[in-house]
């Protein structure tokens, strides 16, 4: 798979972050962030899913192949999530799903996981700013 | 072909002035599968959905796209709509271009790019929406009030006279809250007593109220509808069935602890009841402070005790019960300046006291029978300083939120003082004196004119000097430093959430906000109602309010339960999980995942001849218990389990859209 000559950034253009976002956590946070005006860059595409543990990991490599140039997935924090225990399996899935991604050549810093909870509107803003200083940073590889 | 129809909303300006809507539309025009594509400026208004009416008969749509604001806004208001339209309502997909383009990006041609990128994902995602029907579950007919302060007892109150069986708990001995602490009400100044403990008694004596005192929720599973709540009573160690209040063993007790109720001024025996209006007004023991249960000696409540109520052995217990509708009444805590404010002597100073502890001093049933005198000697103050803003709106402190009634209180306090010590002299160092409500400005005013002399600046520091306390601060009017010698100083302090609310709430799937405040589903248009279905906020466990406030939210509060509860059955969405047993290979992974035990392995007879006979595992599906969250579509390893709604090919599809 390669990956890193097919993504955005490659093609000198800004670069495309999906986001995998919880319904009823951090895709209501991103809703704050909204009410609140809160800016943050407009690489992020959001994917709503019921909860972070929906995310198979085909979703994650579907996107690096298709040109992802960074993929996060994002829920509840743990022990509070809606279905008392998704985000478990999200976060055991996260650690395999560095490796994995290594092992396909993709750098594991395109790839990350955060807790956002419904009233953490500012720290979805941070996060996606931050990650997609990374993701600008990586370029091209 | 889809027959996709794309309906882009301006939302007023609030999405057109950032977002081209036009080319949005001219874009969405262009996607495989849509075969119509319109703005309008309102497109959740009256005209708004007759247009996508008339444009699905016109047209013959068979699935619809709407770009508007999330989805958690109005998704239910256009499946509402489809409904009147012959097109199944979940062949419905919004992209949400406000909330996350609009509102949060500035430049017109990134978010234009953005907006049309979240269309394309949802037509590629409708395209592959399937019809589905919602099924119904039965509901139970009985609420749960969590907190019973004012704001608890009118929801239940409220409940109750709906016809409903309500279960109030209180995790205090009695019922009552912070209301029945405090001596008069601004701006009326009508008893606080005289006004809530009547309402304490319909309580007690409501034939669908049943009261809980001494009780947490120690767990709660299920959802909106039928919630099973673990509840944890605490031991009592008074039989409360026979117990007739008849206050011997407080009399005999001859343990004294300081009261919490009185804020430390007076003490109170290890059995009491928590004040003599108390509802139930039976005494429990203290087990911290009881000489029989810490070690082994006294017993003399049970000497004492005509009827034999004391129990000794009596155990803190849990049972479950299940309730329809919750509301949570969990109120709110004063922030302990003691901790954060070393240069009001962090405690130091007797006579330094905070706002609720002046309500004690001042109720003609606290300690002092009403009497304003200084906790260190009795004695009457002569010069009382008053301190607004104290942990409130203190970014510093950790506190920048505004506690909202002690504006108001901090007047009524002058008042008090002026009305009850001839010739008292009263200064209240203020930052701003906010006074919104009716009647209000009014009695702030009149407390001036009574002789109150209003500082504005923050108190920098408070020190003794020859039996007084010295109050130094700024006049940022006159802009010097200025100090007032005391008699007594009283801390106008912050109110904070509830200890253990935050932690409540989550165990019912509600959260708090940044500061600890329960979050409200929507600022301003639900403000009564939570995330979590079927949960709902009373009072001041959302946010800083005053009394009339919190009466006014907690008959909210209410009238969402009694809609609830009126309904005998409610409809649960149909975006489950199904199996295509033909894919199936019953390995049984998927049953482990599911945190509902929605999932089983049953025999499948696949094939059945005259001698021989085939049978295998698959998975089922319990469709009451199943509630969407998808988790077991990712252990699945043959791909036979699917989450309608969110299926593997829908996401796939969405994601592939971004980049064709």
């Amino acid at each position: 798979m390669d990956v890193a000559n097919r993504t955005n950034t490659a093609a000198g253009g800004e670069p495309k972050i999906l986001a995998f976002c919880c319904n009823w956590c951090t895709y209501t946070g991103a809703d704050l962030a909204g009410l609140n005006r809160m800016k943050y860059p407009a690489n992020v595409r959001v994917v709503r899913v019921p909860c972070s543990g929906r995310v198979n990991p085909q979703f994650i490599l579907r996107a690096f192949a298709r040109g992802a140039d960074g993929v996060v997935v994002c829920g509840c924090h743990p022990g509070d999530c809606h279905y008392a225990t998704g985000n478990f399996f999200t976060r055991r899935r996260f650690m395999l799903m560095r490796g994995l991604l290594e092992f396909n050549g993709i750098d594991p810093r395109r790839f990350h996981a955060r807790w956002i909870s419904g009233s953490e509107a500012a720290k979805f803003r941070d996060f996606v700013s931050e990650v997609c200083a990374i993701v600008k940073g990586l370029g091209h590889e | 072909m889809s027959r996709i129809g794309v309906f882009v909303c301006h939302c007023g300006t609030n999405l057109a002035s950032v977002v081209d809507v036009e080319k949005v539309a001219a874009a969405a025009r262009e996607l495989p599968g849509v075969s119509y594509a319109a703005e309008y400026k309102y497109m959740c208004s009256e005209p708004g959905q007759q247009m996508i009416l008339d444009a699905i008969a016109e047209h013959g749509l068979k699935r619809i796209v709407i770009a508007s604001c999330s989805p958690r806004m109005h998704e239910t208001t256009f499946r509402k709509m489809l409904k009147k339209s012959g097109v199944n309502e979940y062949l419905l997909e919004i992209a949400n271009i406000r909330e996350q383009v609009s509102w949060v990006h500035t430049d017109s041609g990134v978010a234009t790019e953005k907006a049309v990128d979240l269309v394309r994902m949802a037509v590629a995602k409708v395209a592959k929406d399937e019809p589905l029907k919602a099924s119904s579950i039965p509901i139970t007919k009985r609420a749960l009030v969590v907190g019973g302060g004012i704001a608890g007892i009118q929801a239940a109150l409220d409940i109750a006279d709906a016809g409903h069986e309500v279960w109030l708990l209180e995790r205090e001995p009695s019922i009552g809250g912070r209301m029945v602490m405090l001596d008069k009400t601004f701006p009326t100044l009508d008893c606080s007593a005289c006004i809530s403990t009547p309402k304490m008694v319909d309580m007690s004596a409501h034939p669908n109220i049943k009261l809980l005192t001494s009780c947490e929720v120690a767990a709660v599973r299920g959802y909106i509808g039928n919630f099973t709540v673990t509840i944890r009573q605490k031991a009592k160690y008074v039989n409360q069935d026979i117990c007739t209040g008849c206050g011997n063993c407080e009399e005999k007790c001859p343990v004294k602890v300081k009261s919490d109720f009185n804020k430390g001024l007076s003490d109170r025996p290890a059995i009491y009841r928590l004040f003599p209006q108390a509802v139930p007004a039976k005494p429990v023991i203290d087990r911290a402070h009881c000489l029989k249960l810490t070690k082994d000696r006294c017993g003399l409540c049970e000497k004492v005790c005509p009827l034999g109520c004391i129990d000794y052995a009596d155990e803190d217990r849990e049972y479950d019960e299940t309730f329809g509708a919750v509301v949570l009444a969990t109120g709110y805590g004063l922030c302990d300046w003691t901790a954060m404010y070393d240069e009001y002597g962090a405690g130091r100073f007797a006579d330094v006291i905070d706002g609720l502890a002046f309500e004690r001093l001042v109720n003609a049933s606290g300690p002092t029978e009403g009497h304003i005198v200084r906790p260190s000697d009795g004695a009457e103050p002569k010069t009382v300083v008053l301190v607004k803003c104290v942990g409130s709106r203190d970014p510093k402190k950790g506190k920048p939120w505004c506690s909202r009634a002690c504006c108001m209180y901090a007047a009524k306090h002058a008042h008090q003082i002026l009305e009850k010590i001839p010739g008292a002299r009263v200064f209240v160092f203020y930052i701003d004196v906010r006074t919104p409500g009716k009647n209000y400005e009014e009695f702030y005013d009149q407390t001036r004119k009574d002789g109150a002399v209003y500082v504005r600046g923050r108190v920098s520091r408070i020190y003794k000097e020859g039996g007084r306390l010295i109050c130094q601060g700024e006049d940022s009017l006159l802009g010097k430093q200025v100090r007032v010698a005391a008699d007594l100083v009283v801390l106008e302090t912050a109110m904070e959430p509830a200890a253990g609310a935050r932690e409540t709430a989550a165990l019912f799937g509600a959260s708090a906000d940044a500061n600890g405040w329960l979050q409200e589903a929507h600022p301003k248009l639900r403000p009564v109602e939570t995330q979590a279905g079927g949960v709902f906020l009373a009072g001041t466990c959302q946010g800083p309010k005053d009394i009339p406030d919190t009466v006014a939210q907690a008959s909210g509060a209410a009238a969402k339960a009694i809609g609830l509860l009126n309904k005998d059955e409610m409809e649960t969405s149909p975006m489950i999980v199904a199996v295509d047993e033909a894919k199936c290979s019953g390995c049984g992974a998927c049953v482990d995942i599911c945190p509902f035990g929605a999932l089983s392995l049953e025999i499948l007879t696949a094939r059945e001849g005259r001698w021989e006979r085939a049978e295998r595992f698959v998975c089922k599906v319990n469709a009451g218990l199943c509630q969407g969250c998808g988790a077991c579509t990712v252990a699945c390893r043959t791909g036979a389990i699917d989450l309608r709604g969110f299926r593997n090919v829908q996401i796939l599809e969405e994601i592939d859209a971004l980049w064709t």
